[in-house]
């Protein structure tokens, strides 16, 4: 399974500067993983020390909220496309 | 002058120098504004604030106004200094003796968006943006055009396909690039904050948010000075993503510290429209985590499903002993009729929503009969006519006789 992940601003300094990565991964917590393996240091930025996704990251697989599906355990199928958010304020 | 130093993780502390950036590079948490308070303390008077203009740039030493910016630069259509009333009709009706309302829909767009939109707009052009931009549920978006029309400024707004008309209308004369988008409000605000990236403009909401959240500070900066340099006891103000409550309460807090007021307990608490309650109902659970929702509700200024702020939203509220509750929308549309009975202010939705979540705290003795209370009103009702339906129009319709005239008042006067 590969997805694309869409790579925030404040993410890219980990990625040297690329805007999306492809990495292969079953769920959003394998995505993150292999995400990780690629670009150390992405876990730790998007996942607490309890292993949770931080409060103010939103990911999105095919443009749905994690926490609207299985969070972590939300499944990522071939082709789809991770899009990790910082949250923003309102208007 | 300027007392800003930089920006500050709210989550985990990094500091970062002025930038038009609003997320942690390490936490993902959200960026703040850093001041010196030291240097502000005695600098910054009950005098000095009392000589400056009638706008909320009265405050200037208080906001992100970035080092070098004269009061020229400002991108100023007056917003801030709106009234303050009090509302004893109102407050009989509730059964509250010290009711106030901060009448927000007093401001050039109508609502309290054009104080963070003209301390956002003043920083972006600081910072050498010629493009504003914005997510928006409608009230953000007429602000965001407005400012950026009259400082000379390309403007692109974001909206909800499903806005209503006014605040379409209101929006698109100023002349933006308005982008209406089949989606929720939070799909806009998930596609900007993607696009903020790729673009280099200043979204408001986004990239500029750190100085945009602070514009609402005003809000409590005026309420103390209004009431003679002092703290209400209790504010009750509506939450979409809880930062206009989060920073009415810091701004009490800044001025206790600069002792601009006595030290007095304040509470806060917080409104949501019931069809959309993310934060109210974390509260009411007790719970740590906030889920979000898809919202379905009349108050659409007000239907953020995932609010960014509202952690530090329960925070505040649990702090200073506040409540949260929530309305539906026929008790919302009630709000507005009662306000608009008893003291002669017509607002929008949101409105009614603090309105409506007022009258339940009291209701449920979560405010107390005779705590000075202040209602944040928020926006015009003339944003949201649609809301309202066909419940209101003439009494009556007569041709133009005496005869027909003196039946249709005397049909009032029954």
């Amino acid at each position: 399974m590969t997805a694309t992940v869409r790579i925030p601003t404040p993410l890219r300094t980990v990625t040297g500067g690329q805007a999306t990565v492809e990495v292969a991964g079953d769920d959003v917590a394998g995505v993150v993983a292999a995400l990780d393996a690629a670009h150390p240091g992405v876990a730790e930025r998007l996942l607490d020390h309890r292993g949770a996704v931080r409060r103010f990251v939103n990911i999105f697989v095919d443009d749905e909220d994690i926490r609207f599906g299985q969070g972590l355990a939300t499944p990522v199928r071939d082709g789809a496309t991770v899009s990790i958010i910082p949250a923003v304020a309102g208007g | 002058m300027s007392y800003v130093t930089g920006l500050r993780c709210r989550e985990c502390g990094h500091a970062v120098e002025v930038a038009a950036v609003h997320a942690c590079e390490f936490c993902f948490g959200p960026l703040e504004v850093a001041y010196d308070y030291d240097a502000m303390r005695g600098a910054v008077t009950r005098e000095g604030i009392a000589e400056g203009p009638p706008t909320l740039w009265r405050y200037a030493d208080l906001l992100p106004q970035l080092p070098g910016t004269t009061a020229d630069d400002r991108v100023d259509l007056g917003a801030g200094v709106t009234p303050l009333v009090a509302a004893p009709r109102l407050g009989a009706a509730l059964g509250l003796s010290d009711l106030w309302l901060k009448n927000d829909s007093a401001n050039p767009t109508h609502s309290f968006k054009d104080r963070v939109v003209s301390v956002a707009l003043t920083a972006a052009r600081r910072l050498g943006f010629d493009t504003a931009a914005c997510a928006s549920t409608g009230n953000l978006a007429q602000s965001v055009a407005a400012h950026a029309a009259a400082a000379g400024m390309r403007a692109v707004v974001v909206v909800p396909a499903d806005l209503e008309r006014a605040k379409v209308v209101a929006t698109a004369v100023y002349g933006p690039t308005l982008v209406a988008v089949k989606g929720t409000y939070d799909e806009v605000n998930r596609l900007c904050g993607e696009a903020a990236g790729e673009y280099g403009w200043a979204f408001v909401n986004v990239n500029v948010r750190p100085y945009y959240a602070e514009g609402s500070k005003t809000i409590g900066y005026e309420i103390a000075e209004q009431l003679g340099w002092r703290l209400p006891d209790h504010v009750v103000a509506p939450m979409a993503s809880g930062a206009m409550l989060v920073k009415i309460d810091k701004a009490f807090g800044e001025l206790v510290d600069l002792e601009l007021v006595a030290d007095t307990p304040w509470r806060i608490s917080g409104a949501q429209a019931s069809g959309c309650a993310p934060i109210a109902t974390a509260h009411r659970g007790g719970a740590d985590t906030i889920r979000p929702v898809v919202p379905d509700t009349i108050a659409k200024s007000l239907a953020i499903g995932d609010p960014a702020d509202g952690y530090y939203a329960l925070d505040a509220v649990r702090r200073t002993g506040g409540a949260m509750d929530d309305v539906s929308d026929a008790e919302i549309v009630d709000a507005i009729a009662l306000l608009a009975r008893t003291e002669g202010i017509f607002t929008e939705t949101a409105g009614g929503v603090t309105v409506g979540v007022l009258r339940k705290l009291v209701a449920q003795g979560r405010i107390e009969p005779d705590e000075r209370t202040v209602a944040v009103i928020s926006g015009h009702g003339l944003k949201t006519l649609d809301a309202l339906g066909n419940a209101y129009g003439p009494t009556t319709t007569i041709t133009p006789t005496l005869d027909e005239f003196a039946a249709a008042v005397r049909l009032q006067e029954r």
